[in-house]
């Protein structure tokens, strides 16, 4: 391997690694719903992309495109976190608590039902057409090491994204919400009985998860600056295999199941074709869910009759 | 009730005459038509009879198997190219045409069958959830796969498919030919999988919908039964494809994403998962539809609001009633019962 080809890798494995950042923010709400409900929140994704479709009528009423800078991210990142916690709490309220007690497979179709109405208001709403994002973190190369580039807008998603998961993982794992939220996964009936009420813990999985949906379509509207109302269908899907990647219900996993999936997206691009880049995610979900069911942090669980 | 049901149930349809009437009715409302509708009437009816086919198979599956697969659409896709490339293959040219046309599907059906057992081995060993998202991914594959086709006309489509031609001798328009052969393939489809289900091993289909444990301590094989309504409900999804396929006489791998698998969920949602007369009757409910109110209501708000309102359907029938229409009735139990109402000395005596 020549120097060229080092650098090209390491080129990859930097623009992967940042791509699989944001797909484990986004993994991270589909597991933390799982975890809970034992539900694949189809509407996550479409949370997701009015996360964006927020944060772009806010950059442009605010005229953010002119003023890029930090500041100007942390308010779009604030405007989308803040609707998509909203639809969120909907979503929630609206169509999946009516239907706690019901068959799963009813609450399934009801998910899939939120997240095409979601596709197809969005397209009457904001239009068909892509929109272009505001750019607030101008791309430019930071500084290079060697020949290897390191760019603002790979290091702002991975500031970012870090940042936010060390959050999560403070939230989940030191403070009282958290505590009561690992309770209610582990076994929602006894987490009932020690006083904890479930609903509202359920509230606030959705706001959690879909404030990292937030954050995300945020990130991804920096990354490719193209949105339009169909942009979360394949981002949740792959999003969601990086989940069961990693082991559907586990933090860890899907951060781990994330960048895996980043680069192996960005390594399939950069060295074979681009073409069977979007049939590379159900790929690797066949292959894992074939091998290792429970995903590669997962704990496999027996069921008892 | 519900042992008289299904004592009624697996009585009926067991004898040959009764489908023959149904086929031969239908062939009459067909020469009924040609006289009196108009081309895009009766286009718009005889996409009933391959929606019909479509959604009858998905219930196997998701209806009375209790499995969830979101991609009915790939094998649907398998079969109507299979179908459309037969058709036009100069080494079937011996063939007289409307047997020709007749005898597709079969094929179109057992590709599609291959692709379900293909799908359905691995895949069926995941509960719920992890199976409606590895059969949306297949479905996708599918469609990439024939996304990059040259052979099947890749991204611009397959035009030009032929339509069983008119047969004048016996007074039949080409129109006349198409809805005969898809009315066909509906009574076959219907039949066949009514008497599956009602069968000692369509009985091992509801054991393992009811209570997956309990079915296997009492020696059914999970795994196998699961594959094997797979691969039926896929044989009828080709069959559907197929006649699909030489209805519209246009086919693009744009047509089978992930919202037409949705179309027929809705379908067999409607209709009740679990009752196939449900799921004719919703196929025909949401076949006509956009095409005689979501146009108007398009013209009026100059938006295409179908998807909104299926999606809203959907929402709304599970929150307020997840049966459906019919839920686990057939229409027949229903007729049956409205007969023993409305005759209780008739009903009397028969006992």
């Amino acid at each position: 391997m020549d120097q060229g080809h080092s650098q090209e890798f390491i080129q990859h494995l930097i623009n992967g690694i940042s791509l699989g950042s944001i797909y484990a923010l986004i993994a991270l709400g589909y597991t933390m719903v799982y975890g809970i409900l034992q539900l694949i929140n189809f509407a996550h994704s479409e949370v997701y992309m009015v996360g964006a479709f927020a944060a772009f009528y806010v950059g442009k009423a605010l005229g953010l495109a002119d003023h890029p800078g930090v500041l100007a991210l942390l308010v779009l990142i604030f405007s989308a976190v803040v609707v998509c916690s909203l639809l969120g709490i909907t979503i929630e309220r609206l169509a999946y608590r009516p239907l706690r007690k019901a068959p799963k497979l009813n609450i399934l179709i009801t998910a899939i039902g939120v997240s095409l109405l979601l596709q197809y208001s969005g397209q009457i709403i904001f239009g068909a057409d892509p929109k272009l994002f505001p750019e607030v973190i101008k791309d430019s190369p930071l500084f290079s090491i060697g020949t290897v580039e390191v760019r603002s807008l790979d290091l702002t998603i991975l500031i970012v994204s870090t940042l936010v998961m060390a959050g999560l993982h403070f939230l989940v794992h030191y403070t009282k919400i958290g505590t009561a939220m690992r309770a209610v996964s582990s076994n929602a009936n006894v987490a009932n009985l020690m006083g904890i009420n479930v609903d509202r813990i359920i509230t606030y999985t959705f706001v959690i998860g879909s404030s990292l949906a937030g954050v995300a379509s945020v990130l991804v509207g920096l990354k490719y600056p193209k949105i339009d109302p169909l942009m979360g269908m394949l981002f949740g899907i792959k999003a969601f295999v990086a989940a069961v990647l990693g082991g559907i219900g586990s933090l860890p996993g899907a951060m781990l199941g994330g960048v895996i999936l980043g680069l192996c997206e960005e390594m399939v691009v950069g060295y074979l074709s681009s073409t069977y880049r979007d049939a590379l995610a159900f790929g690797i979900l066949i292959l894992i869910l074939l091998l290792r069911p429970a995903g590669l942090l997962g704990t496999v669980t027996r069921e008892k009759v | 009730m519900e042992m008289r049901d299904e004592a009624a149930r697996s009585q009926a349809l067991k004898s040959i005459p009764g489908p023959l009437i149904g086929i031969v009715i239908l062939i009459a409302i067909a020469y009924l038509l040609d006289a009196t509708a108009n081309p895009y009437t009766q286009f718009v009816l005889t996409m009933i009879l391959a929606n019909a086919v479509l959604a009858t198979s998905l219930n196997l599956v998701n209806g009375f198997t209790g499995q969830f697969s979101l991609g009915h659409a790939g094998f649907m896709a398998v079969g109507a190219y299979t179908s459309a490339w037969l058709a036009t293959r100069p080494e079937l040219a011996f063939l007289p045409d409307y047997l020709k046309f007749l005898s597709l599907p079969i094929a179109a059906g057992l590709l599609a069958a291959i692709a379900g057992y293909i799908v359905g081995l691995p895949s069926l060993r995941l509960k719920g959830d992890y199976l409606a998202i590895v059969t949306l991914g297949f479905g996708e594959i599918i469609r990439v796969i024939l996304l990059n086709s040259e052979a099947v006309g890749g991204a611009r489509g397959l035009y030009g498919i032929p339509a069983a031609a008119a047969i004048p001798s016996l007074g039949m328009s080409e129109f006349i030919s198409q809805f005969s052969i898809s009315s066909i393939w509906l009574v076959i489809t219907f039949v066949t999988l009514w008497r599956i289900v009602h069968s000692a091993k369509g009985r091992a289909f509801l054991s393992v919908r009811e209570d997956e444990i309990a079915a296997e301590a009492m020696g059914i094989n999970i795994t196998q039964t699961k594959v094997r309504a797979f691969v039926i409900s896929a044989f009828f999804a080709g069959v559907g494809g197929a006649l699909f396929a030489h209805t519209v006489k246009y086919l693009n791998p744009a047509t089978f994403t992930f919202t037409k698998s949705v179309d027929i969920i809705i379908m067999i949602v409607l209709g009740g998962m679990g009752s196939f007369t449900g799921s004719v009757i919703a196929a025909a409910i949401i076949t006509v539809l956009p095409e005689m109110v979501l146009r108007e209501l398009q013209q009026l708000t100059g938006v295409d609001l179908r998807m909104v309102i299926y999606s809203l359907m959907l929402i709304l029938f599970m929150i307020l009633k997840p049966t459906g229409i019919l839920g686990t009735l057939e229409a027949t139990d229903i007729l049956r019962k409205l007969r023993e109402r409305f005759k209780p000395a008739a009903a009397q005596e028969s006992k």
